[in-house]
């Protein structure tokens, strides 16, 4: 009766219903949310940033050439009656071809690999970064579930919130007294496994004064959700003025208080003016059975640091 | 008495939150429904000599893609549960000790109890179709294996109502999986109800090793295979190697959990890596298990539908197989934030790059078999084309996530469950739903009807990507996955609300496909489908649909790669095969050994799930007793004879 309205709304139809999903997808792409992987303030995140760029290239000089290319074949080779592009229902083979499309991967994942390990050994967790100013070591252990941080040259201990100089390395040793977990701020850059039983090196940096987060990225169990914890990089001074607050202003924290602060459950934000000499290796060794851990094949080369008793004992005389 | 059997029935059942009330309500009405309806229509004789006990592959296919589909839909609730949770920040739907089991349930059952089975349905159904045998090498085998799985994800899906459900993720890394921080029984019905099904799986993968190495028909040498063929192949080389890993691992961890041992404990020398390695090692192959049969629906699909030889066949054998080797060197890229060092992840990072390779000269061959082709667009070549775009998105995101110092910042982001889904709903799920609906007409003898097949593609599709590409986004804002909630601080909460309307929309999606199945079932006579309903190249459309009880009245020969489509030509320029005279067919008898065999582990899980000694031994006894009667039975197998023969293949001839 009425063919040709018919067929504009065919046409209507999936045009509008392509332009409402993408705007549904890109608007809350759009809507103000923070890409902190993609806006690093520190050297490790914005190589990786780098990386990731890098990549994201190299896939897509091959991959956007082939949507687009499978998009042509599908639309002409459809089967109507009036299609007049070429049929060969028997043409199967063409070593040509096949070995341009054998050597365009092999190209491309050849120069990825390439980059990709240089990065490796480059931005490996436990090398220590360039810089002219010496490291603070932060001690970080992961809890059920919160994050206890030891500052041993400091002699404090936050819980849930992490202060560090601006503009100065920070070498994290990390462990945990509960699951494995993962210690990630992602705008400094790339997480690292906190592990009981051993202790993790990772060095990073943060280049400009600014208030970030961090999170534990492995789940651990019911309320892991509660882990994030805010990261404060400050001027020196504002660093130094912070630790002498804490430790005229908190309570120092004792063996008991961190049987305590061990157990399952979340916790607030919290400040001690000391901690328990040797806590963190006391933690790494809890497990330890006769001298040895489990982990003993573990070498110094690799990220994961063994600290046997005999480490312990070095550090205790 | 009456109060300590009160206090046993607290612990006993799950209790205390109306939504588990309701699923209690909803799975007990159903149960008496079917009981009732089976009585009611005298129908228990039917399904025990065809069903229960059946040995035919075609069945036990059939069998294993409900049993599948029931899945897809308890996992798929599982997800819309998940999403809901997480639709705006704060939310209070789902406490996160529930998220927690709902989040571990969704993916051991997806991975599990959904897309295995569906892959073992298709091959079960097809592949002694494809290559002219009447049943698979091990028909008794093959019965025991399905009710192996089916009564193991039974066991697992029975935590949701008795005991509690696994809350440690759908791998269940220890320590968490320990006694120490999961004392519930939940870890042991994850244990039971894989290590049950694994069996199975297992010998499923030997099951078909053997029926392509050994029951080709003649002519059919292996680079005359069919692609889909090949893919069942490749993969059950895979499961032969891959699934033993999963069985020793999961034994270990229940030695830790049951006899005290420590494997896996924190303490005691115990070493929870070994288990992340062990398991990913398992974990990894099993991603190419699932997705390579996959590939081969598509070769299928792509070259019927584009009326065309499939192009690169030796590219295409010789890529699966590059595929299947190089899934065992890859597994350490599931935790390149472990520490082990820039050697190892330098190593994992190649290794993983390395299958973009032959991954990708399988998309260029496909698109080369569209090329210079003449493309039909019926449902099974949709979800087929809609893959190819999905799945060289999920392919490049894999590729960016392979990069291990990138990784680190990917690492448990959302971006990495965006890419993970993207690849196994636009790569695995794709694939078995077109592969479904490609030979739905040859297990049924009817097609579905189109229109509403359309409707469920496009509202997956349009679903899929409203609900994934937001995730890629969350993740690169920082968020992680598992977590149960989120602040409104966080800017997160506009991509997690647009996600969520993606996972109803497929949700949608999947009740079309169920709206499809009904409206199929009741218009069957007039969707009647004849033996070759789309123009099909290979041997299982050369029988009438659905196919006979033995398949092939003649022992076909398998010549060339499109023997079908071959004799097709030739019988049009009127060339006829000679006549062969029917002969009495070989066929093996009905078993209740399998299914009663299978109950009895069921009753030997449960027993260990609850640590009752005597319960798992008299299961443990059953299965024994099952296997020696086994042994001694020799009246195992029956001939058909060549009247029957005749009247069967005049009954389903007639009736195309």
């Amino acid at each position: 009766m009425n063919k040709k309205p018919r067929s504009l709304i065919r046409i209507i139809i999936p045009v509008v219903l392509t332009l409402v999903t993408i705007a549904l997808i890109v608007w809350p792409m759009l809507a103000g949310g923070q890409y902190v992987v993609l806006d690093p303030k520190g050297p490790i995140g914005a190589s990786q940033r780098d990386l990731i760029v890098i990549s994201t290239i190299l896939c897509a000089v091959v991959i956007v050439p082939v949507l687009i290319l499978s998009a042509v074949i599908v639309w002409r080779y459809r089967d109507k009656p009036d299609n007049k592009s070429a049929y060969e229902p028997n043409w199967s083979h063409s070593t040509k071809a096949e070995a341009i499309w054998w050597t365009i991967p092999i190209i491309i994942i050849g120069l990825l690999a390439i980059v990709t390990i240089r990065y490796t050994y480059d931005l490996e967790p436990s090398k220590p970064l360039a810089s002219e100013k010496a490291p603070v070591t932060i001690q970080v252990s992961s809890l059920d579930w919160k994050w206890l941080f030891m500052y041993p040259e400091q002699g404090i201990a936050t819980v849930n919130t992490l202060n560090i100089p601006a503009d100065r390395p920070v070498k994290f040793e990390l462990t945990a007294d509960s699951p494995m977990n993962s210690f990630w701020i992602p705008q400094l850059g790339g997480q690292i496994y906190t592990m009981s039983g051993m202790a993790m090196t990772l060095y990073l940096q943060a280049d400009h004064e600014g208030q970030y987060w961090g999170s534990g990225a492995n789940f651990t169990g019911e309320h892991f959700a509660q882990m994030r914890f805010d990261v404060n990089a400050t001027s020196e001074e504002d660093f130094d003025k912070w630790v002498r607050e804490v430790k005229q202003q908190s309570q120092p924290l004792t063996q008991e208080m961190y049987k305590t602060l061990a157990e399952p459950g979340t916790s607030n934000v919290a400040y001690y003016s000391a901690f328990p000499e040797g806590l963190f290796q006391d933690i790494v060794t809890k497990y330890v059975v006769n001298g040895q851990s489990a982990h003993s094949k573990h070498g110094e080369a690799s990220g994961a640091k063994e600290i046997t008793t005999n480490d312990v004992d070095k550090s205790a005389n | 008495m009456l109060e300590r059997l009160k206090e046993f029935a607290s612990e006993f059942f799950v209790t205390g939150d109306p939504l588990i009330y309701g699923a209690d309500v909803a799975i007990g009405i159903t149960m008496i429904t079917i009981v009732a309806v089976l009585t009611y229509f005298k129908k228990w004789g039917w399904l025990w000599r065809n069903w229960l006990t059946t040995v035919d592959h075609k069945k036990i296919g059939i069998m294993y893609i409900i049993a599948s589909i029931i899945m897809l839909f308890r996992g798929g609730v599982d997800a819309l549960m998940m999403r809901l949770q997480l639709a705006m920040p704060n939310m209070d739907f789902l406490h996160p000790e529930h998220y927690n089991q709902v989040f571990t349930t969704h993916g051991t059952i997806m991975i599990l109890f959904m897309a295995m089975p569906f892959m073992f349905g298709l091959f079960n159904v097809i592949v002694p179709l494809q290559i002219g045998a009447r049943d698979v090498a091990f028909p008794f085998l093959n019965a025991l294996s399905f009710w192996l799985f089916f009564l193991g994800a039974m066991l697992f899906n029975l935590s949701f109502v008795i005991g509690g459900s696994p809350d440690a993720g759908w791998l269940s890394y220890p320590p968490l999986s320990e006694l120490s921080h999961s004392p519930g029984v939940g870890q042991n019905f994850y244990i039971w109800g894989i290590q049950i099904s694994g069996i199975g799986s297992l010998a499923t993968g030997i099951n078909f090793l053997v029926t392509i190495i050994k029951m080709r028909a003649p002519g059919m040498k292996w680079m005359k295979m069919p692609m889909f063929t090949w893919s069942v192949f490749s993969t059950c080389i895979i499961i032969l190697f891959a699934f033993p890993i999963l069985t020793v691992t999961l034994a270990l961890l229940f030695l830790d959990r049951f006899a005290g041992a420590h494997f896996f404990t924190l303490d005691l020398g115990g070493n929870p890596m070994m288990y992340i390695n062990l398991i990913w090692m398992w974990g990894h192959p099993e991603v190419y298990i699932v997705v390579l049969p996959a590939f081969g629906v598509f070769s299928e699909i792509v070259s019927t539908f584009s009326k065309k030889k499939l192009f690169g066949y030796k590219s295409m054998v010789f890529a699966m197989l590059i595929i299947s080797f190089l899934s065992f060197f890859t597994w350490a890229h599931h935790f390149f934030t472990m520490g082990s060092g820039a050697d190892v992840n330098a190593f994992f990072a190649v290794t993983t790059m390395l299958i973009a390779i032959p991954t990708g000269v399988k998309i260029f061959n496909w698109l080369f078999t569209m090329f210079r082709g003449r493309i039909r667009m019926d449902t099974p070549m949709l979800w087929t084309i809609a893959f190819i775009p999905c799945f060289i998105v999920g392919g490049m995101t894999g590729v960016m996530l392979s990069v291990a110092p990138a990784d680190f910042q990917f690492h448990n982001s959302y971006f990495l469950i965006a890419h993970f889904h993207q690849v196994l709903i636009g790569g695995v799920v794709f694939g078995y739903f077109a592969g479904l609906y490609y030979w739905w007409p040859k297990m049924f003898g009817f097609q579905l009807p189109e229109k509403l097949g359309k409707w469920a593609f496009w509202t997956w599709n349009i679903g899929f990507y409203v609900c994934f590409m937001p995730q890629y986004a969350v993740g690169l804002m920082g968020m992680t996955r598992r977590l149960s909630t989120y602040g409104w601080d966080t800017g997160w909460w506009e991509l997690n609300f647009v996600s969520t309307i993606g996972a109803f929309l497929m949700g949608v999606g999947f009740l079309f496909q169920v709206a499809q199945i009904a409206d199929g079932i009741r218009k069957y006579k007039t969707l009647k489908a004849s033996g070759d309903p789309w123009g099909g190249r290979t041997l299982e459309w050369s029988i009438p649909s659905p196919a006979p009880e033995y398949n092939f009245a003649i022992t076909p020969r398998g010549d060339d790669i499109d023997e079908w489509w071959e004799e097709k030509e030739r019988r049009a320029k009127g060339i006829y095969p000679p006549e062969q005279p029917l002969e009495p067919i070989h066929m093996p008898k009905n078993s209740a050994i399998p299914f009663i065999m299978s109950i009895f582990w069921f009753i030997a899980g449960f027993g260990f799930v609850f640590g009752w000694l005597w319960m798992a031994i008299l299961g443990l006894a059953g299965v024994g007793i099952c296997m020696i009667a086994r042994s001694f039975s020799y009246d195992t197998d029956y001939y058909i004879p060549v009247d029957e023969i005749k009247r069967t293949e005049a009954s389903l001839r007639g009736s195309v």
